[in-house]
């Protein structure tokens, strides 16, 4: 074994990863590049707790969104319906919060109201999900179609529901918005780090992780080793809804509110984060540390332009331009890397 | 056989849905049956049916676009602008011309990308239609323009022909749908009769067998994504006129109802299989629905769920159908043992 | 069949190779083939996988360029043949996989090359339809111009696939493992086809490892052996053991499996009046603990199936299965799973393996379930341990657990296949055509294991179609027919010849 082989082999796991995978190492890159620009442009604003505390408020929301992606993209499929189901599920929690917490409630009966809401919330997001694992396990339709066609269902359902309204959370769950661990680090940011400590132990270290993996791989020969291919199926769009509504959480969280057609775009970003991670969309490869450092790479430049930009009108935009052209510019530096090999 | 064969396409399906379905709102209320409900509804159906037709070639061809919508908005603001600035006072034919320029030049982009890099056509016009619209918002502008050219202004009333109805409403069927008519003429041609056209198929049906066939690949697809751009600067600028106003960040939002769309008309998502004809029953058959529920005495918010379930119980009876069939054999041809079919 | 020896002293040969070699990487993949083809001659190149069959395609189709050698064709030396320049001057190669259009009728796939070649920009349906019809007249085949092509079986595919051809001028059809995928049936009215090709004057090149095909086919015979002309004879000449002979490069000797049970103990494995519609009907036979059963038959015979049935992965309509006398319902994969029945599928590329997944996870794919250590989590220790075990009881050469499958060897591939299933200790174990696609060496090695693992008590069942793996592994031989099991053969009492013939016979 060489010297350099042993540095590697000692080296932490994640810097192992990185080193080893292409794409991973170029988003690593592409981080620290953008993080150390940015912080030579505007070292006042940028490398500050205050534009973490707001950095770190602001990507949670895609950042889960993509992991619920990538856990069906994982398997070939994909999961369009992520965004609806946060409405859905955030809407019927805002309810929730509305009829059984009383104006004058203690603090144990606020305490019992959330996490009522929180139940409700997350069992709609994984009843959801179970009917996009249905579809597509048991009914076999193609994941794009049977999630197109059930984002439009659950979208309908939340518009009967609040006949087209905004409905308010009362302020209940405002403190996932406002509160900062040790004054830095933001709840939803928190939420993000939970999700992906716990999906990372759900698919490397289960075995129903790995045989999403396989599935994703080569569906016939996981039928022909005897994984029970559409059971497996089925528990990933679970999962996907049930992070879904976590993001509905986070959603109400931020606005106090929720709404049918809030943020219909993230379904979008998610994937394209998911893709950015080096996340293959026909499935069998794609890891967690991608999705970080990808929604990591995103944020730093729209932050960053957002504060070169400030000035500008319409600055605020200027980031979707920048995401577009990121992805872009990532998959034709891999189209170039695959070649030379 | 023929009958059979004729029942198993999706295309029929859909047409005796929607067939079935008019009898129906038109029994529980009259006034479908009105001209003024059928104009409304063509001219609901001109933009998402054009959009359609760009989605049908792009399946087709074995791709998926969510772009076009990015195009269509972008080609119109900029017309907008760009008319405005110059005081053009002229007649509507200019902002097309300059739509569809913009949309070709869009579209190209996209094709730059799918045909020199081989990169899958999801992920291109992901990345394309986040430019695109961020550059719109962030370059061109981002406030609604309501002061509109005159040409544009006019064209919201640019009908046909007007019919006055019994109780002296006077309602015209808008000259856009003319629009929608050559377009899906056109694009029925070019895929039926012309090379091009098969081209598209047989890159959907097997990319492999195409190249050893010799179909130039590329031009292919430059083809198809130039014209879909083409088609989407020419619907955002119609969506445009008929709303009297541009909004930069209008449009953008619908990209996945039109595909859902072009797919309940038997569009394969898989790619190789779509008929235009089949397409614009797909469209319909959505337009119908969701503007008739207030007909039929259902509120308007039930529209999307209507919708969903259209989608969902579309795709899922021919899905579970050929199901059925494959479950017999796992991995045998399902003629095994029948006698091997007419030989002498 | 006429006397293509006599026509073709009188005429210039169509193509003709002298001396090609071709190495890829330092390792010989031809040396010194030449090869002569007539006009209206069918030629049939035979040689075992991994022979060189495949880089000689290639090179007639221009696809690889030879290390060394000359290549004339039509009396023109090619210096650099290009597919361009093969295709114009009248070579085409009917691939395994036809190159079809799933998605279009069966006029326009017929059509569409033509149609390109002569720069057409415009349809025209009647002449694509009256190209077609005139296409299949030329062979004497009808088959319905509107069907869509994925709703053919794989014979009227190549029929498709003929045509095509034909209407590019083809003056020499290459045709690769034309047959793999036909029925006895099919295969015959391939045959009139094929003959209906050579008096249209055209020239076949017939690539396979069938014996009996290529004797009955051939008019000439290129027998190739590690890129090595073995033989090139007139098909007269040969017959099946000279055949045999010079593609394996000896006469097989591999010890027999002799099973040391008692057959009047009770079966580990009955099978009773078993039927799936349209699959196989009435199958009766028993399985002891260490025996090798081998179920023979033709493609389509219905051998594939039976085993899929009693892998629970297609509907049984009517019979009863029993395991160690106690009577089992198996409607699915899992039940099959469930009663410790492993099946290790025929096509190993798309059925078998993970192909980009890491041998260890291929290994542990059956198996991932029984690896929980505390809770739910995998146990890391107790899944390297056992990726070892049996890397090690297989003899798998990789040189890393950790590495994609895909960068495996055939047979050390199908050693991970079979890796998979016996770390679930399986009771019965069925394989489907164990050793397609693994070079000589590595075959045998595969037998070896499988008899060692009868031996220590596991029931298995091959099926396939190999006539002399059947004889070295089995110790009983049920023959299928149509759906249904026609005879019973202990292995001692039948000579390999014997066998062919019955598998054969019609």
């Amino acid at each position: 074994m060489t010297s350099q082989e042993t540095a590697r082999q000692s080296a932490a796991p994640w810097v192992r990863l990185v080193v080893r995978d292409g794409n991973l190492l170029r988003l690593f890159i592409a981080c620290v590049l953008i993080f150390v620009v940015m912080t030579l442009l505007r070292p006042e604003v940028f490398p500050t707790v205050e534009n973490f505390r707001s950095m770190g408020s602001q990507f949670p929301e895609v950042g889960v969104l993509a992991v619920a992606i990538m856990i069906a993209m994982l398997t070939g499929g994909i999961d369009l319906s992520v965004v609806s189901i946060a409405n859905l599920s955030g809407v019927l929690a805002a309810l929730f919060i509305r009829t059984f917490i009383p104006a004058e409630a203690s603090d144990v009966q606020v305490v019992i109201g959330l996490i009522g809401a929180v139940v409700i919330a997350f069992a709609v997001g994984m009843l959801c999900g179970l009917l996009n694992g249905l579809l597509v396990a048991r009914v076999n339709l193609t994941p794009i179609l049977a999630t197109l066609g059930t984002m439009t269902l659950y979208t309908g359902i939340t518009v009967v529901i609040t006949r087209g309204n905004a409905v308010f959370a009362e302020n209940r769950l405002t403190f996932i918005g406002n509160t900062y661990l040790f004054g830095v680090i933001p709840i939803p940011m928190l939420i993000f780090a939970v999700v992906v400590a716990v999906f990372s132990v759900i698919l490397n270290r289960t075995a129903f992780g790995l045989k999403l993996y396989l599935i994703g791989t080569n569906e016939k020969a996981a039928r022909f080793s005897g994984i029970d291919v559409p059971r497996t199926l089925i528990g990933a769009y679970v999962l996907s809804g049930l992070l879904a509504a976590v993001v509905a959480m986070i959603f109400l969280g931020r606005n106090n509110s929720a709404k049918w057609d809030f943020a219909p775009s993230y379904v979008l970003q998610a994937i394209l984060v998911a893709v950015l991670a080096g996340v293959n969309p026909a499935g069998g490869s794609g890891r967690l540390l991608g999705i970080v450092l990808a929604i990591l790479a995103l944020q730093f430049v729209s932050t960053g332009l957002n504060m070169l930009l400030l000035a500008v009108s319409g600055g605020q935009f200027f980031k979707e331009f920048a995401w577009g052209a990121l992805l872009l510019i990532i998959m034709v530096i891999n189209y170039f890397s695959e070649r030379r090999k | 056989m023929q009958v059979k064969k004729l029942f198993a396409k999706q295309e029929t399906l859909v047409a005796l849905t929607l067939f079935g379905l008019c009898l129906v709102i038109g029994f529980i209320n009259p006034v479908f049956w009105t001209a003024g409900n059928w104009f409304d509804l063509a001219r609901s159906a001109t933009v998402t049916g054009i959009f359609a037709i760009g989605v049908l070639i792009v399946l087709i061809s074995g791709g998926i676009d969510v772009s076009f919508t990015a195009i269509a908005v972008f080609a119109m603001y900029t017309t907008t602008v760009l008319l405005k600035d110059a005081q053009y006072t002229g007649g509507m034919w200019l902002f097309f011309v300059i739509a569809a320029l913009i949309g070709l030049g869009l579209g190209l982009i996209n094709a730059f990308f799918i045909a020199r890099f081989r990169l899958p056509t999801l992920i291109v016009t992901l990345g394309t239609q986040s430019m695109f619209r961020g550059f719109l918002l962030f370059v061109i502008g981002s406030k609604i323009i309501r002061d509109i050219p005159p040409g544009m202004a006019d064209y919201s009333k640019a009908f046909l022909f007007t019919v006055t109805d019994d109780r002296g409403v006077t309602v015209g069927l808008h000259s856009a749908v003319l629009w929608l008519v050559a377009i899906a003429i056109l694009a029925f041609v070019i895929l039926r009769y012309t090379m091009l056209g098969r081209g598209i198929y047989a890159l959907g049906g097997s990319r492999e067998a195409a190249e050893r066939a010799g179909f130039n690949i590329a031009r292919t697809q430059v083809f198809i994504y130039a014209f879909v751009g083409v088609l989407a600067g020419i619907a955002g600028m119609i969506y445009g006129g008929l709303n009297r106003q541009a909004n930069a960040q209008d449009i953008v939002g619908q990209e996945l109802d039109v595909i859902a769309a072009t797919v309940l008309g038997g569009a394969s998502i898989m790619g190789g299989r779509g008929s235009v004809i089949g397409t614009l029953l797909g469209v319909m058959l959505v337009v119908v629905m969701s503007n008739s529920l207030v007909l039929m005495g259902i509120p308007a918010t039930w529209q999307r769920v209507v919708v969903g379930a259209i989608i969902i119980i579309g795709t899922a009876v021919p899905a579970l159908r050929t199901l059925r069939r494959q479950r017999r054999s796992v991995n045998v041809e399902p003629e095994t043992l029948a006698p091997v079919g007419g030989r002498t | 069949m006429g006397s293509p020896i006599a026509f073709a002293l009188a005429v210039q040969p169509f193509l003709s190779l002298t001396n090609i070699s071709k190495s890829y990487a330092g390792v010989r993949a031809l040396e010194d083939v030449s090869l002569t083809v007539y006009p209206g001659e069918i030629h049939c190149l035979v040689g075992e996988n991994g022979s060189g069959k495949s880089t000689l395609i290639k090179i007639i189709a221009g696809v690889v360029q030879p290390d060394a050698g000359q290549i004339v064709i039509n009396g023109k030396t090619m210096h650099r043949l290009h597919p361009i320049d093969a295709i114009r001057e009248g070579i085409q190669v009917i691939y395994q996989d036809f190159s079809l259009f799933p998605n279009l009728t069966v006029a326009e796939n017929i059509a569409i090359n033509h149609e390109l070649s002569r720069q057409k920009r415009w349809v025209n349906w009647r002449e694509v339809r009256e190209i077609a019809r005139q296409a299949m007249r030329k062979i004497n085949i009808q088959l319905d111009l509107d069907a869509t092509v994925s709703e053919i079986p794989v014979a009227d595919k190549q029929l498709v696939a003929i045509c095509r051809a034909l209407l590019q001028n083809a003056k020499l059809i290459i045709m690769d493992e034309a047959t793999t995928a036909l029925t006895e049936r099919e295969i015959r009215s391939l045959f009139d086809v094929i003959h209906n090709v050579q008096r249209e004057n055209v020239a076949v090149l017939f690539v396979s490892h069938k014996l009996d095909e290529v004797l009955e086919i051939a008019d000439k015979a290129l027998i190739i052996r590690n890129g090595k002309v073995v033989l090139d004879v007139d098909a007269r000449e040969l017959d099946r053991s000279k055949l045999t002979y010079y593609m394996t490069g000896r006469n097989i000797e591999e010890t027999v499996y002799e099973w040391q049970g008692d057959s009047d103990k009770p079966p580990l494995l009955e099978v009773r009046h078993l039927s799936s519609r349209g699959n196989f009907e009435d199958v009766t036979f028993q399985l002891h603990a260490g025996e090798i059963l081998g179920v023979t038959g033709l493609l389509g015979s219905g051998r594939t199936e039976l085993a899929l049935a009693l892998f629970g992965a297609i509907p049984i309509d009517a019979g009863e299965i029993a395991l160690d006398g106690q009577p089992i319902v198996l409607r699915s994969i899992q039940d099959a799973i469930t009663h410790r029945i492993g099946y290790v599928p025929e096509d190993r590329l798309t059925e078998g393996l993970f192909l980009e997944s890491s041998v260890g996870n291929n290994i542990l794919a059956r198996v991932l379930d029984g690896l929980k250590g505390s809770g739910q989590l995998l146990d890391r220790a107790l899944m390297k341990a056992t990726t070892q075990e049996w890397i090690g009881r297989l003899s798998i050469k990789a040189p890393h657990a950790e590495l994609p499958v895909k960068s495996l060897s055939g047979g050390n591939q199908q050693r991970v296949v079979l890796a998979k299933w016996l770390a679930s200790k399986p009771r019965v174990l069925i394989l489907n055509g164990p050793t397609m696609g693994v070079d000589v060496g590595s075959k045998m090695e595969l037998h070896e294991i499988i008899k060692q693992l009868a031996r220590e008590g596991l029931g298995v069942i091959i099926i396939s179609d190999d006539v002399p793996e059947l004889m070295q592994t089995c110790n009983r031989i049920l023959l299928m027919r149509r759906g249904r099991i026609v005879e019973h053969f202990d292995r001692r009492q039948i000579t390999e010849m014997d066998l062919t013939q019955r598998l054969v016979a019609v």
